[in-house]
């Protein structure tokens, strides 16, 4: 009887809005590879990430005051009087790192597998584009708890574009909006963290999944699972229904349907993924004083710098080879420089074999050091500078800088493995 | 191998972000810190430290952001008794816990306006205040005529001084032991570790309700991963 009224329900609905069949083609219906490993986990995590920091938004936004004069006393109020202040704050505080932590894992799965080749390109495009708007995101947002390191270290960001030659000065005055960091810049900080920034960043995930779904999930094999039409033998084709868009173009083999094969997965990831989480947040909220800097407990002063000045962790490797260049524009140049060519990564690799798996020894290498320097990087941006760091730093930026200078080189006629047609069991 | 590629690549990215100094707190001139060893759950130290603060800190230092009836209910004092004995200057029992210091004068008295000090333990950790109240020592050079080996040229004077003396420092920037005080070193330390407490417990006053509120959230979470697991099993053995 209730059944009989939903299916009614439905039908009602699928006559106006195409509920069922979107459900199926992304999710009921749509044909992930059957292969995924640990690291498929952090897309979902992803996701799971931003609702966590857009719903504990909305709550902190309610009791939280944009003010130069009630910002920081404002959060104490957060922390003190709101029924589960604390709990909503932490949540927020540690989701920010979080979503780091997800999304260079989500990256480094990229690059490992080769998703952003052919013809991912658009998907990994859009993928950096949420980078880059979550880096803007995540800075704006620090600033909001109007702590002296809030104060400083957005000091520091916002001074990098005073090296644009000519309209430097004048540049970072429209960024602030006074001569200052002051109430003025809280205030167009607040406003862009919670509704510019956000309403972009959604817009940006959901074409990311969209174009996801228009070229199919990459696996770690990188194999395809999407053959011809008509190229395979009616008994290898997987035994699962999937839908017409994409079964009417091609042989689907190796794969299951997101739901909900995926989706108890990413469940038991969410789970495990929840418990680390929640194992900073209620245990060590400050991250070590990485998460929360301890200078952050005391109101934006003007007149009193921080002894050591460090972004939060998450930037650290984008501001030490900012650092490492003596000179200001030219490291400003190298840091964005250094996103550029994340962006440009479909171009730099004229490799056709995606996996890691079937590459040469040389890419194994070329990889591992690239993760190992950008650790490092990250590991320097949160110190101070001394003339070794500083060493380490210069390496570890050629290093980095490195990955796709020789990626570009090798991958042209790249010693690789045959790839087999099918994913194995 | 692609099990070992996975192990290896994880185990860098994770391994070399664990091994980032993730303990090391604020950073700073590095001050040897005595261990302050306070325990946030000991009721009876933490009415000792508000006691201590409402007599000899209050007076310059506010607690802007805490209220007397939210430490009445978490110390485990009662009302009346709070307004009794802990309050003394007129304020409502549900206001902040604040002074009459005015800001301009005093910061021309001190060199700069005496700090709140709600957030001073997560600023610079309770090691750092247990430390600092027990390293003044005469400085002739000094407004105050004392200086601080953790804290140099501080503004304050030694507020405790009625109860700790004061310790002179050789030129190894080694202190003597206090003399003129009315308490043995020994009791100097409880005093000073109590009044530790209270700063930490403001600092944070949920924090104790944060582990205590984290283990049920970790243990439902161990208990949902492994239902969660054998879901997933149960699925995925249509496919293999």
């Amino acid at each position: 009887m209730l059944m009989k009224l939903f299916t009614d329900f439905m039908g009602w609905v699928d006559k106006r809005l195409p509920v069922t069949d979107a459900w199926n083609k992304h999710l009921a219906q749509y044909p992930a590879p059957k292969n995924f490993n640990f690291w498929y986990f952090f897309g979902s995590l992803a996701m799971l990430v931003l609702v966590n920091q857009i719903l504990t938004g909305i709550w902190l936004t309610m009791n939280y005051e944009p003010s130069g004069d009630g910002a920081f006393a404002s959060i104490e109020y957060i922390m003190r009087d709101v029924d589960f202040g604390w709990l909503l704050r932490y949540m927020h505080s540690t989701g920010a790192s979080a979503f780091f932590v997800v999304v260079y894992m989500h990256m480094m799965r990229g690059l490992m597998y080769g998703s952003y080749q052919k013809p991912r390109e658009l998907l990994w495009i859009f993928g950096m584009l949420i980078f880059l708007v979550l880096m803007a995101e995540a800075f704006m947002g620090y600033l909001l708890p109007w702590g002296n390191m809030s104060y400083w270290g957005a000091q520091v960001i916002i001074s990098l574009f005073g090296a644009v030659p000519i309209i430097g000065d004048d540049l970072t005055l429209w960024i602030r909006g006074d001569y200052v960091i002051s109430g003025a810049t809280l205030n167009r900080f607040f406003a862009l963290h919670v509704i510019a920034m956000p309403l972009v960043l959604v817009i940006l995930v959901f074409l990311h999944i969209l174009a996801l779904h228009e070229v199919g999930s990459n696996n770690p094999e990188g194999i395809d699972i999407k053959k011809p039409k008509g190229s395979v033998k009616p008994e290898e084709l997987s035994k699962f229904t999937f839908h017409k868009q994409y079964s009417e173009k091609y042989d689907i083999v190796d794969a299951v349907p997101f739901h909900p094969y995926y989706s108890v997965k990413d469940i038991m990831g969410v789970a495990g993924f929840l418990f680390l989480f929640c194992w900073v947040m209620f245990f060590a909220p400050e991250g070590g004083g990485y998460f929360m800097e301890a200078p952050n407990f005391t109101p934006a002063n003007g007149l009193k710098t921080p002894e050591h000045i460090a972004p939060v962790w998450y930037f650290g490797p984008f501001y030490t080879i900012l650092r490492v260049v003596p000179d200001k524009l030219l490291g400003a140049v190298a840091m964005f420089g250094a996103i550029v060519m994340l962006f440009a990564l479909p171009w730099f690799d004229r490799g056709t074999v995606k996996s890691v798996r079937y590459r040469s020894k040389l890419h194994l290498v070329n990889l591992i050091q690239f993760a190992i320097c950008f650790v490092v990087l990250g590991a320097l941006g949160t110190m101070p500078a001394t003339p070794t760091a500083n060493l380490i730093g210069v390496i570890a930026s050629f290093g980095y800088f490195g990955f796709f200078i020789a990626l570009w080189f090798y991958s042209k006629n790249e010693n690789t493995k045959p790839v087999p047609e099918r994913i194995a069991d | 191998m692609k099990k070992l590629f996975i192990a290896a690549t994880f185990g860098i990215f994770v391994g070399l972000l664990a091994l980032t100094p993730f303990s090391a707190t604020a950073s700073g001139p590095s001050v040897h810190l005595d261990k302050a060893n306070n325990d946030l759950s000991d009721k009876e130290s933490l009415k000792k430290g508000f006691k201590t603060y409402i007599n000899y800190c209050l007076g310059c230092h506010q607690l802007q952001y805490q209220r007397y009836n939210r430490t009445f209910a978490d110390l485990g004092i009662e009302e009346a008794d709070g307004i009794a004995n802990y309050m003394y200057t007129g304020d409502k029992v549900g206001g902040h816990i604040l002074n009459n210091m005015p800001t301009k004068e005093a910061a021309s008295w001190f060199g700069s306006a005496p700090p709140d000090l709600t957030l001073e333990a997560r600023l610079r950790s309770p090691d750092w205040i247990y430390t600092y109240l027990r390293s003044f020592h005469i400085d002739e050079s000094r407004p105050f005529g004392v200086n601080n080996t953790v804290f140099k040229d501080v503004g304050m004077p030694h507020v405790l001084q009625d109860l700790q003396g004061v310790s002179t420092i050789d030129e190894h920037g080694k202190l003597s032991p206090a003399m003129g005080g009315t308490l043995t070193a020994e009791e100097y330390d409880v005093v000073v570790r109590d009044l530790t407490n209270f700063l930490e417990y403001v600092g944070e006053p949920n924090k104790l309700e944060r582990k205590a509120l984290g283990y049920w959230v970790l243990a439902f979470l161990f208990f949902f991963f492994i239902l969660s697991y054998f879901l997933k099993k149960e699925y995925w053995k249509d496919v293999h």
